[in-house]
């Protein structure tokens, strides 16, 4: 079976995030996302490919959206409304809930500021989300009998998940983008250690190793106060969610320890609408937030108020939030046309801006003119101060999920083409895992497990979970008492553990430490060993038209209705004990014991790791029997020579199945000796 | 698997608890305390009736006054002073086992976790407690109120350790009234073994440490065997039934639920689809002692005759008549409560559930502004504050309704206004200096404990039981005669309801028919109202204290074997034609509740010769396979023995040998080793074996 993954977004670039999945059968589109840089039609990704006959509702099983930024959900009302998408969509609660924020603002920008035909209605918004199923971290969602997905905590923004999905034996997932160090308000990524066929990870700082956060903080602080001090004003474009916050508790937080006064705006009555989703979903941000939640929400700000757009132009210091957050359009632009020329003010730029945005233009080089469009040109003379700290994983982080989660293949997306193909030879290199980077609209296909499913008889699991251990001695001539097997079998269940961990189980040595602690009495040579041999052997029948079955060995003669034909193999063939003079017992049945003991103790010398047991009768190893033969005419007899009259001579009638057949050939071969050392 | 019933339960504020062996696990399902015989103790005597020393040292009222008078004939009539004045025990559910033998316990509601702290501090207790995660916040908001409701009582008969036992002693205990006794025992006179002294802070702590926290739908392993998952029930914000997956049984365990639920997510029926259902929810029989005569009649109404197909079934669930009733109980309680406010009275509410509370704060604060009313509402209680901060912050714990108004950016609960626009005051004690600056008369009050023993509503019981225009909101099954009986005389008016706490007796069938069991374990008296014959399933009743087996229903478990693996495998296809074999060796794992054999990687797979073999083996086929391996030999003419049917084979050559083919086994003794595995191996051929 293969995964086939088609990359309709992000491929090899930031921006309409979107890829395609095919596994076993079922078709699951991860994110919908639109491109900021682009105002044609390559801001959307290129749903045809999905089908030809834009037939989206049987082409896909489902939709998942990982988190409510614009390029992983910006499609979406695009995609179910206009495109005709019905199918489920599964977000979180939190995105569920600030999605129609983010669309919402990114439409009017679009609409009311930028003049475009609007692509999809604030109605087609609230349409698009009446189709969605929230759903819970960690929650076993079965989207059809055989589809499964489970959301992760990303830790990038509100509401931020990593996807699991399964479908079968194949298993994958889709990282969405994520953080792997905990912010001002989020936790850091969790996931599950799983069984992976494929994992798809954002690769935005796929070469970046970033140091403490808290240096950066600190920068950043200065950089405000240092401008505020000087009468400057400090405009931060952010997009409403996510960053905002953390930023606000950041300078909420500094403000207080440090009494300041400065006014804090934020833009419109979003943020402050959105923080009060986020005092509602508090639930999603990091331990250290929630613990505190019941005697003050973070949250709730002291120092922030409302702006009112007349205060542009207001003096004095201030800090202000705008939207959005690249300085592409809106009210960011609008600050920021008044406020870049003035050396004063102070500009800070998110740690990534796509293509083609004033904000990617301020940070490549130090320009002193932007323009803007043919007619506009605008004069940039403030300072620009870049955060450093981002809600993206580091290369490190990236190395870090990719080894914890060792999935047979993994899939870089969302990132910057060159950067990608280092950590792409990265992970080949060092985890030893095949990884792809493909650019838009190409497809990767992957191999993915595939388990034969059988029934498994009690009898059979029985066998393989029982531990059956064996107790072999060395130098140790008599069988082991049964009053020393308990004890050692006590040894053994006390060091269960340290059996278990070893990487081997089937073959251990107690060692003397265990021997001196456990009992001093077993007193039995100077090593123990001991096996936990499990039988982890079985029969499989496969019956044409019935369901394949797993059998102990014992039980399959029963379920064919068959008889056993044991096949064994005899050899009668001559010992000699010395000379006839040293036998001074007449008796032949006393003679007989004692030629036996005699056998007995040579072997068990010989062969030191294999229990040689005397039954009277005959000599038992394993499966191989040993007999005196007195029969006149034994049919397996191998020779009638007698070369030496003088010795005594006896026949020795052995035998054995075929699963002992080294051992037999080994033992026969003693015997040969046997009777040359005599002579 | 084997079933036994610890207690049946009471009420919602004491569910069932179980203890249930499957694999060789032991799992516990729920911990309440029983607080029905809370009422045998007397509450703080408020200031006016302070209590002599020499009364409360004797810790019994009457009856140690006058020790020669007491006579069962003579007993005097129940009242105040027949209650116990001493620091309060409270009951809890005996287990039969010794609690360091359980592996798991599963927690399915705050109710379900208030005798947790009590097992948690045993010796030896080392199992695997299971809770959701709003579940196990509720409870320990619900077990800090009860500590906090206690110290209360606590400081003041003071806290010598020897006290607290006192009243159990066997003499003072016979002094007891014959009501008390009752209450305190049972009908059974059971030993005092289950009266416990209170849990401390610590305990809690200690206990909630122990606790791994679940949300709905979120698998969980335990020891590689056993997947548990909590379904949401609709009883209680974050209450919970359970799956239990193990190798050889799916099993699901239903716990009180309700379909249709104002604040918590509704019953998730539909994840319950397991072929073992543990049923164990006592509500439809709770007050069916009254109507025990006529419902000896199997549970067949009409309407369920036609039964079968998915969607009338699914509308029979669905239907919201049992909504409408709610709502319309709700409707009532606000009705009264405005009639009392408009006469100058006030409302006390000692309901301790959460989803009725803020349903009533609703309604309540509703219908007062229909009426033009200002009357404040007060919240009491050491935990209200964060009890709403909570609810209001779990949307993924909620019922739709709520979610949705989370979606259009409205606040999920009308508490959050009645606060801003202070209509709603919440105080963590009556004496709060907060409470007291706003207090104002008639007033509506929330506040705990329904036993009327603890906590704030004693203090206000004692201000307004003697106002006629004043009410009281009680639940059913509390005993009102012997809970009001400190603050006799009462002219206050009092209205008891009862509030659905699970699954109305009506949808039992049709919830079964829609999960299509093949077991069912029912309680007795349920079990008894449905026909057997006429289900697809088997059922198995229970009762209180009895142990149940339940037979497996499958010999094998699912077995994965990696493709891997398997590609190694050397295949033999049987004589008699479609049966291939082949021998099967891997490690054996356990995860998840899944057998899986994977590769061992440290042996490559070799052909191996069959070590076991059956059928007769056919002398000339033999020859002939001999013969092609150069190999010749000439069957023995003569029969030695005709009796036991042996057939010998002489190998000429350059070695000899010879195979001598008996009934059920055949022996090869050839001296060469080379030639000996050769014949085995023709001899292999004509035989079947792996």
């Amino acid at each position: 079976m293969a995964i086939d993954c088609l990359v309709l977004g992000a491929g090899q670039e930031v921006g309409k995030s979107c890829v395609v999945v095919t596994i076993n059968g079922k078709r699951i589109m991860f994110d919908c996302g639109m491109h900021l840089g682009y105002v044609d039609h390559r801001r959307y990704p290129d749903f045809s490919r999905i089908s030809a006959s834009r037939d989206y509702n049987n082409a896909l099983s489902c939709i998942i959206i990982t988190h409510f930024h614009l390029d992983h959900i910006g499609a979406l009302p695009y995609f179910t409304e206009i495109c005709g998408y019905n199918g489920p969509i599964y977000m979180t609660y939190p995105t569920m809930a600030l999605a129609p924020i983010t669309l919402e603002d990114y439409r009017k920008v679009m609409v009311d500021r930028r003049g475009e035909a609007e692509q999809f209605t604030n109605d087609h918004i609230m349409e698009c989300l009446k189709k969605v199923v929230p759903v819970d971290l960690k929650q076993t969602i079965q989207v059809d009998e055989d589809l499964q997905i489970r959301a992760y905590y990303a830790g990038h923004v509100l509401g931020a998940a990593m996807f699991y999905a399964k479908v079968g034996d194949a298993a994958m997932v889709y990282t969405g983008d994520y953080n792997m160090t905990p912010d001002r308000h989020l936790g850091a990524a969790q996931i599950d250690r799983m069984q992976l066929d494929l994992l798809i990870t954002e690769s935005t700082y796929a070469t970046t190793i970033r140091d403490s956060k808290y240096a950066r903080e600190r920068e950043f602080l200065k950089a405000v106060h240092n401008c505020l001090a000087s009468g400057g004003k400090v405009l931060i474009p952010t997009f409403a969610l996510g960053r905002a916050q953390e930023l606000c508790v950041l300078l909420d937080d500094y403000w207080e320890r440090m009494n300041l006064k400065f006014p804090i705006y934020v833009s419109a009555g979003l943020t402050v609408q959105a923080n009060m989703y986020y005092k509602m979903l508090i639930s999603w941000t990091s331990q250290k937030v929630k613990e505190t939640y019941t005697t003050r929400n973070a949250f709730d700000f002291k120092n922030v108020q409302k702006f009112d757009r007349s205060m542009i132009d207001a003096p004095g210091p201030c800090v202000l939030f705008a939207t959005p957050g690249m300085i592409s359009s809106g009210f960011s632009l609008e600050v920021f046309k008044r406020w870049a020329p003035s050396k004063l003010n102070l500009i800070t730029l998110p740690g990534y801006c796509v293509a083609g945005t004033v904000g990617h233009k301020l940070m490549s080089g130090k320009p002193t003119k932007i323009d803007l469009d043919k007619d506009t040109q605008i004069d940039v003379q403030c300072q620009v101060h870049q955060l450093a700290f981002s809600p993206h994983t580091d290369s490190k982080g990236i190395m870090d999920l990719v080894k914890f989660l060792s999935p047979k293949h993994v899939i870089l997306v969302h990132g910057e083409k060159p950067k990608m193909a280092v950590l792409k030879e990265r992970i080949h290199s060092e985890l030893g895992i095949p990884c792809h980077d493909p650019a838009n609209n190409e497809t990767v296909s992957i191999s993915s497990t595939l388990s034969i499913k059988a029934e498994a008889s009690s009898m059979f699991i029985q066998s393989c979970s029982t531990p059956n251990f064996k107790f072999l001695k060395r130098n140790l001539i008599d069988k082991i008492d049964p009053d020393l097997k308990d004890l050692s079998y006590k040894a053994v269940r006390t060091s269960n553990m340290l059996i278990r961990e070893c990487s081997n189980p089937h073959f251990k040595h107690l060692n003397r430490n265990l021997d001196a602690k456990f009992d001093s009495s077993l007193s039995c040579g100077p090593e123990l060993q001991v096996s936990d041999d499990r039988v982890n052997e079985g029969i499989l029948v496969m019956e044409n038209g019935k369901k394949t079955k797993a059998l102990h060995q014992d039980e399959l003669l029963l379920l064919l209705g068959e008889q056993e034909h044991e096949v064994r193999f005899a050899h009668c063939r001559p010992i000699y004990f010395g000379s006839l003079d040293e036998i001074h017992v007449k008796d032949s049945l006393s003679r007989k014991s004692l030629w036996l003991s005699q056998l007995s103790f040579k072997l068990s010398t010989e062969l030191s790791d294999r229990n040689v047991q005397n039954l009277g009768e005959y000599l038992q190893v394993e499966s191989i029997t040993l007999s005196i033969c007195s029969k006149e005419n034994c049919p397996y007899r191998t020779t009638n020579r007698i070369e030496n009259e003088s010795t005594a001579m006896v026949f020795c009638c052995c035998s054995w199945l075929v699963a002992d057949e080294i051992l037999a050939w080994k033992i026969i071969s003693i015997l040969e000796k046997h009777d040359l050392g005599s002579t | 698997m084997e079933f036994t019933c610890l207690s049946k339960g009471g009420c919602f504020y004491l569910p069932p608890c179980h203890m249930l062996n499957v694999c060789g696990f032991r799992i516990q399902f729920d911990c309440p305390v029983d607080f029905s015989a809370l009422p045998i103790f007397s509450p703080v005597p408020s200031d006016l009736d302070v209590l002599s020393d020499k009364e409360l040292s004797s810790h019994l009222g009457h009856g140690s006054l006058d020790l020669d008078n007491v006579s069962e004939e003579t007993e005097k009539p129940l009242d105040v002073g027949s209650l116990i004045k001493a620091e309060p025990c409270y009951k809890i559910i005996k287990n039969l086992w010794n609690p360091s033998f359980t592996n798991i316990v599963l927690i399915s509601s705050p109710m379900g976790m208030l005798g947790l702290p009590f097992l948690t501090r045993e010796k030896g207790f080392s199992a695997k407690i299971y809770a959701t995660e709003a579940t196990a916040r509720l409870g320990k908001i619900m077990m800090d109120d009860l500590i906090a409701m206690h110290m209360e009582v606590k400081q003041f008969y003071g806290s010598e350790d020897d006290a607290i036992s006192q009243w159990m002693g066997q003499e003072d205990l016979k002094l007891l009234h014959h009501k008390l006794r009752e209450v305190t025992f049972g009908q059974n006179r059971a030993d005092l073994s289950g009266w416990m002294p209170l849990y401390s802070a610590a305990d809690v702590k200690d206990c909630m440490q122990k606790v791994e926290t679940l949300r709905y739908g979120e698998e969980t392993c335990y020891n590689g065997a056993l997947v548990i998952k909590a379904f949401s029930s609709g009883l209680e914000i974050g209450s919970c039934n359970w799956t239990i997956n193990c190798p050889k049984r799916d099993i699901a365990y239903i716990s009180s639920s309700i379909f249709f639920s104002s604040n918590s997510m509704e019953f998730d029926y539909l994840a319950l689809q397991m072929e073992t259902i543990i049923y164990s929810d006592f509500s439809s029989l709770e007050f069916m002692n009254d109507v025990e005569n006529d419902t000896r009649v199997p549970l067949i109404d009409n309407n369920l005759q036609p039964l079968g197909k998915e969607e009338t079934l699914a509308n029979l669930l669905s239907n919201a008549a049992e909504t409408v009733e709610e709502s319309e109980k709700l409707y009532f309680i606000c009705s009264c409560a405005i009639q009392s406010v408009e006469s100058g009275g006030s409302v006390l509410i000692p309901i301790n559930r959460l989803g009725v509370n803020l349903q009533l704060l609703e309604q309540i604060s509703a219908s007062l502004d229909y009426s033009n009313l200002k009357v404040p509402i007060y919240f009491i209680s050491s935990v209200a504050e964060e009890l709403l901060t909570f609810v209001n912050a779990i949307p993924e714990w909620l019922c739709r309704r709520r979610q949705q108004k989370l979606f259009s950016g409205e606040p999920m609960f009308t508490f959050v206004e009645l606060l801003k626009e202070n209509k709603l005051h919440v105080v963590p004690a009556i004496h709060s200096p907060k409470l007291l600056i706003n207090w104002q008369e008639p007033c509506i009050v929330f506040c705990p404990h329904w036993s009327l023993r603890l906590g704030p509503v004693v203090h206000l019981l004692r201000r307004w039981c003697g106002d006629p225009s004043s009410l009281l909101v009680l639940e059913k099954g509390l005993d009102v005669e012997l809970a009001l009986l400190p603050f006799k005389p009462m002219s206050m008016k009092v209205l008891q309801c009862s509030f659905q706490s699970g699954i109305k007796l009506e949808k039992v069938r049709p919830l079964l028919k829609v999960l299509q069991p093949k077991v069912v374990v029912l309680p007795e008296n349920l079990s008894r109202l449905i026909d057997t014959n006429t289900e697809s399933f088997t059922v198995f009743s229970y009762s209180e204290g009895k142990s149940l087996r339940v037979p497996n229903l499958k010999d094998s478990s699912e077995l994965e074997i990696a493709s891997d693996s398997a590609m190694s495998f050397c295949w033999r296809k049987l004589h008699q034609g479609n049966i291939n074999i082949t021998r099967l060796k891997g490690e054996l794992s356990l995860n998840y509740g899944k057998f899986k054999l994977l590769s061992e990687n440290t042996e490559v797979a070799m052909y191996q010769r069959p070590l076991i073999h059956w059928g007769q083996p056919n002398l000339e086929n033999l020859l002939t396979v001999l013969s092609k391996m150069g190999i010749e030999g000439s069957v023995q003419q003569e029969m030695s023995d005709a009796s036991n049917n042996v057939r010998v084979i002489h190998i000429h050559g350059l070695t000899t040998g010879l195979i001598e083919i008996q009934e059920s086994r055949t022996i090869i003794s050839v001296v060469d080793r080379t030639l000996s595995a050769q014949i085995f191996n023709a001899l292999d051929s004509v035989l079947d074996g792996v």
